[in-house]
């Protein structure tokens, strides 16, 4: 055994050790420091390969790589982070994808079916998780419309595409040095990505992330088999088990099938279909203002906060928050029920809290906290929408009907902080509003909270 | 290159899919968002193959190839593991108020 293997072997088991400590906040920066050093270790080993003749061009990616990767990790806001994993998303598949168009350019000749079958499965593979998962950060990062992109017969264009590119890959596996079908199959695929996340809009996104998440694992996993590199393929093979599981989490979440996801463009759920909720228009919704709603906490033992993806777009975490910390030191029990499409990624919402100086054990998954509402006080929903909307339990028509909520309308009393009563993303009414124990409280959510924070007392 | 697809890559992949499904079930979805940082420093392990491409000096386009696939894994793997503990780093069992 070389030692470069060794070394190989070295880092596989740190990652895996470091993966694993991550099933607990406690462990999970040593673990990390640990898979650093593992790949520390891995890539000190691989300069030592003897097919290096030369290490200019290696020095300077490594400075370059170095140079940029600074300033896209230490300064860029919690918020963002959905487009900058997307962004990675991108810079690893693309990285696959050239180093599978250099072996096709280098070795075309002499290249083997089984070979050609494998470079072609990563260059497309790779192409499109490039130009989706640009697509995917240029739509959560407001570059593009969020809103979905379609166009009439577009199921039937992404899906002809699709099978050229299936047919053109077989051909190339027959006949492997045929150029000029390589790089047309190479192009369609940068293309396809883009068709694929054209139709997609910003609410879906947490889905899309962990699919190229999955997509670019199973890239790494290809060049691996390509290089006859052990330790790649074992990445490649974590890295997209971790993306199909958190898209599957994120497909329940939201009440959409594998196979919806799998397929994702092509199975956009038709919001236009939805049908007006025609009894709960002639009820009103009830506002209320700062004041009474301070009486109301002041008398409430425990309170469940609602946090949803407009809190943070709003920058009210901090000012929630301290709210929170008041009510805390006047003895009320405080918790905060995160659902997992809070955010704009998997966890999302947890680490805004995080940075917000929420501790963890303050934070709640749906399953934790969902019979708890029933013995509390106050719910408090702040930018949050759909996953609180009854209406996904027994509304057979309503387009979210089966999705799994948080059980926000069963709390004794219910505020909602909310700039109007437009509905959210989804565009549909959220009858929440118009219970009886449902009161509104109308304005900027970092405003209304602070004004909160400021004035609370306890009155016993 | 490898010439030929050895039987036993087959069989490291599927195992090591089923260790990191096992794995990645028991993380939390409170880290599901440093998971995926995590995961997309440790797919910069792309960084190896691409060193030596860039190493073996064929041609122009090799090079220049095989540079572009360099930086973008090196991004990868320091930006992916100096986030990764950025995120992990906010994560505390007691609220702390440095001010």
């Amino acid at each position: 055994m070389s030692i470069i293997q060794f070394c190989y072997i070295l880092s596989a088991i740190s990652f895996i050790l470091g993966i694993r400590a991550l099933s607990s906040p406690e462990t999970a920066r040593r673990g990390m420091s640990l898979a650093a050093l593992g790949m520390l270790i891995a890539i000190i080993g691989t300069l030592f390969n003897q097919r290096i003749v030369s290490y200019q061009w290696i020095i300077a990616g490594l400075i370059t790589g170095t140079a940029l990767s600074i300033p896209i990790s230490l300064w860029v806001p919690m918020i963002n982070i959905p487009q900058r994993i997307a962004l990675s998303h991108a810079g690893g598949a693309l990285a696959a994808s050239l180093i599978g168009i250099a072996e096709y350019y280098r070795y075309r000749t002499t290249l083997g079916p089984m070979n050609v079958g494998i470079i072609g499965f990563e260059v497309v593979l790779g192409a499109l998780t490039f130009t989706g998962s640009l697509m995917v950060a240029g739509k959560l990062h407001g570059l593009f419309p969020s809103r979905p992109i379609t166009y009439k017969g577009q199921n039937i264009v992404n899906i002809t595409l699709f099978v050229i590119m299936i047919g053109m890959l077989i051909y190339l596996i027959l006949y492997p040095y045929v150029n000029f079908i390589f790089y047309t199959l190479l192009s369609l695929a940068f293309l396809f990505g883009v068709f694929l996340v054209a139709p997609i809009g910003a609410a879906d996104m947490p889905v899309v992330i962990a699919l190229f998440n999955a997509y670019g694992g199973l890239t790494g996993a290809a060049m691996g088999f390509m290089l006859a590199n052990h330790i790649q393929i074992i990445t490649g093979a974590l890295d997209g088990a971790s993306g199909f599981i958190l898209a599957i989490l994120m497909c329940k979440a939201m009440n959409r099938s594998i196979r919806n996801v799998l397929f994702g463009a092509f199975g956009k759920m038709d919001t236009q279909e939805q049908t007006a909720i025609s009894e709960i228009n002639d009820k009103q919704a009830k506002s209320l203002s700062i004041e009474e709603a301070l009486q109301f906490f002041e008398h409430a033992q425990s309170v469940i906060i609602v946090p949803g993806f407009g809190m943070a777009a709003s920058q009210a975490h901090h000012a929630l928050r301290e709210f929170a910390d008041k009510l805390k030191t006047n003895g009320i029990h405080v918790k905060y029920a995160i659902h997992p499409v809070a955010g704009r990624m998997p966890g999302h919402m947890n680490v805004l809290l995080a940075e917000a100086n929420v501790p963890y054990t303050d934070l709640f998954e749906m399953d934790e906290i969902n019979n708890e509402f029933v013995h509390t006080d106050i719910a408090l929903v702040v930018g949050a929408n759909d996953v609180t909307n009854p209406a996904a339990r027994n509304v057979k028509t309503s387009p979210i009907y089966g999705m799994p909520i948080l059980n926000v309308d069963q709390a004794k009393k219910v505020i909602v902080c909310k700039r109007s009563l437009n509905p959210g993303f989804s565009g549909i009414e959220n009858e929440l509003y118009f219970h009886d124990h449902t009161w509104l409280l109308f304005g900027d959510a970092k405003d209304s909270l602070t004004r909160l924070a400021y004035g609370f007392k306890r009155s016993w | 290159m490898s010439t030929h697809i050895g039987i036993t890559d087959i069989y490291i992949f599927i195992l090591a899919a089923f260790l990191g499904y096992q794995l990645i079930s028991r993380v939390p979805s409170l880290l599901h968002t440093p998971l995926m940082a995590a995961t997309n420093a440790i797919s910069g392990i792309a960084l190896i193959g691409s060193l030596v491409i860039a190493g073996e000096n064929y041609n122009i386009i090799t090079n220049i190839l095989a540079f572009v696939a360099v930086t973008c894994s090196t991004i990868n793997v320091v930006g992916g593991f100096l986030i990764t503990d950025r995120i992990l780093k906010m994560f505390k069992k007691k609220p702390t108020h440095p001010s």
